[in-house]
């Protein structure tokens, strides 16, 4: 790449912690409401969210174009780096090992989730009514469920080890203890938000959203 | 007595070689005669006197660079059993044997071991690691440097260019532009100086143009294999600062 670099790798490490990380967190709260409340409190969340103002602009500006970006520019970060841990087996070496390796992992499946969720909505294959029960269909397969485990899993720590590389970039954790002390919280992120998606997951997976979308519909006509 | 049991012992090698920069590398395998107190450099002296292979037949001697033989030059670096390090302090008793010996490919290798380390000091002079002192008339004494600040700055000070840090670090490569983690540690030190820091925003813009700071992928593999064990991730996150509020400082024209 010619040029500077300094300022799109600055606003990499900006747009992955705002707003990408913030909207990680919003989908795991959503989510997990589908735990907590079963159907009744997803579609809560899920009318919350849908009567905010300016919708189409937030998702434009706040998911959309920063994912591009970040995606595009960390798979160009991913390819300058090489993976060395078979020499430098430190904890730190694998968390960057992993964090693009991860990085990898969520950039595919993010493609592919919001080709089978949000696109699937805007193309009118199924509504905002039916998406508890579309995705009961996407994760009742086993397959696709694992694939979901192991996504969940790359995003989140992809997430967590960002906000601790993200704290060094911008010089806020600076000396040894900092950054180690950071670590620990950001590991803690990872379990946090980790165990908040694999119980949402659970939760679609129930029979409670079998045919639910049915019954809502029913009701809501 | 000692002289017939000591020739029994051999120090096994399997040394990396290539016959010149476009050449591809081969192995070839030594065995040394063990004397105690051994290095890799005195068993590559060795080799360089006797230059057979373990099989019995002869090859050139194998090429090595070294000057200081006590680890402040950085001329002898090279991988040891994986690891990237001084031949002069690596010591054949404390080895796994056979012992690997290969080139720091992370540079151009010339011949064998020698490898050409240029890049670094291309690096100094991009980022202006020195104190420009240098006027038409005597400027005087400069400031003072605080003691306490002189002590942590002797730390950054030991950096000898030996190309360890960049050869550890995965984001030093042929895909990359990142000058490596010892060229930042610099910009620290001379930043440090009461009359370097004069020009500290020079040193900090050459860290934001392409190939500076914004290379480091936090890997932290360079801290963990400095011979001077200099603090270079600390220093890395203190220039990060420094580069960021340089960054808001020209955004606001402060």
């Amino acid at each position: 790449m010619k040029g500077n670099s300094y300022l799109p790798r600055k606003l990499h490490s900006l747009l992955g912690v705002i707003p990408l990380g913030l909207f990680l967190i919003e989908h795991a709260l959503t989510n997990y409401s589908a735990f907590e409340g079963g159907q009744e409190g997803f579609m809560a969340s899920i009318d919350f969210l849908h009567g905010m103002p300016l919708v189409f602009f937030l998702e434009l500006f706040v998911i959309w174009l920063p994912i591009l970006f970040h995606g595009v520019y960390g798979l160009y970060m991913a390819f300058q780096s090489d993976l060395n841990v078979g020499r430098f087996s430190y904890s730190r070496n694998w968390a960057f090992a992993l964090q693009r390796i991860t990085g990898v992992i969520t950039f595919i499946f993010v493609a592919w989730h919001v080709y089978d969720t949000r696109i699937q909505l805007a193309l009118g294959n199924t509504t905002y009514e039916e998406l508890g029960n579309h995705m009961h269909d996407i994760v009742s397969n086993p397959a696709v469920f694992t694939i979901y485990i192991i996504a969940v899993l790359a995003a989140t720590f992809h997430f967590a080890n960002g906000i601790w590389a993200f704290l060094v970039s911008w010089g806020i954790t600076i000396g040894p203890r900092a950054q180690k002390v950071s670590a620990n919280i950001c590991m803690g992120i990872f379990v946090i938000v980790a165990v908040l998606f694999l119980l949402s997951l659970v939760a679609f997976r129930g029979d409670e959203f079998e045919g639910a979308a049915a019954l809502v519909a029913a009701t809501g006509r | 007595m000692a002289d017939t049991a000591t020739a029994q012992r051999t120090v096994k090698f399997i040394i990396t070689r290539r016959d010149n920069p476009e050449a591809a590398s081969y192995t070839e395998e030594f065995e040394v005669p063990y004397r105690p107190n051994m290095n890799v450099i005195s068993a590559l002296m060795e080799i360089q006197r006797n230059p057979v292979k373990s099989d019995g037949s002869s090859t050139a001697p194998v090429c090595w660079e070294s000057n200081c033989l006590e680890e402040v030059c950085g001329a002898c670096s090279m991988v040891i059993n994986g690891k990237p390090r001084q031949a002069c302090s690596a010591l054949i008793d404390r080895l796994e044997q056979p012992i690997r010996l290969e080139p720091m490919s992370t540079f151009p290798v010339v011949r064998d071991l020698v490898i050409n380390r240029e890049r670094m000091f291309q690096s100094l002079k991009k980022v202006k690691a020195w104190i420009p002192i240098d006027g038409t008339y005597d400027l005087g004494p400069g400031p003072r440097m605080a003691e306490s600040k002189r002590q942590w700055a002797y730390e950054l000070s030991k950096c000898m260019t030996c190309g360890v840090c960049l050869e550890a670090c995965p984001n030093v490569n042929d895909r990359s532009t990142f000058i490596g983690p010892a060229p930042i540690s610099q910009v620290r030190l001379f930043n440090a100086h009461p009359t370097g820091e004069m020009n500290a925003y020079e040193r900090l813009e050459a860290l934001m143009e392409d190939g500076g700071i914004e290379g480091c992928g936090n890997s932290q593999n360079c801290v963990r294999s400095c011979p001077k064990g200099i603090p270079l991730t600390t220093s890395i996150a203190a220039m990060n600062k420094d580069t960021t509020k340089h960054l808001f400082k020209k955004w606001l024209s402060l």
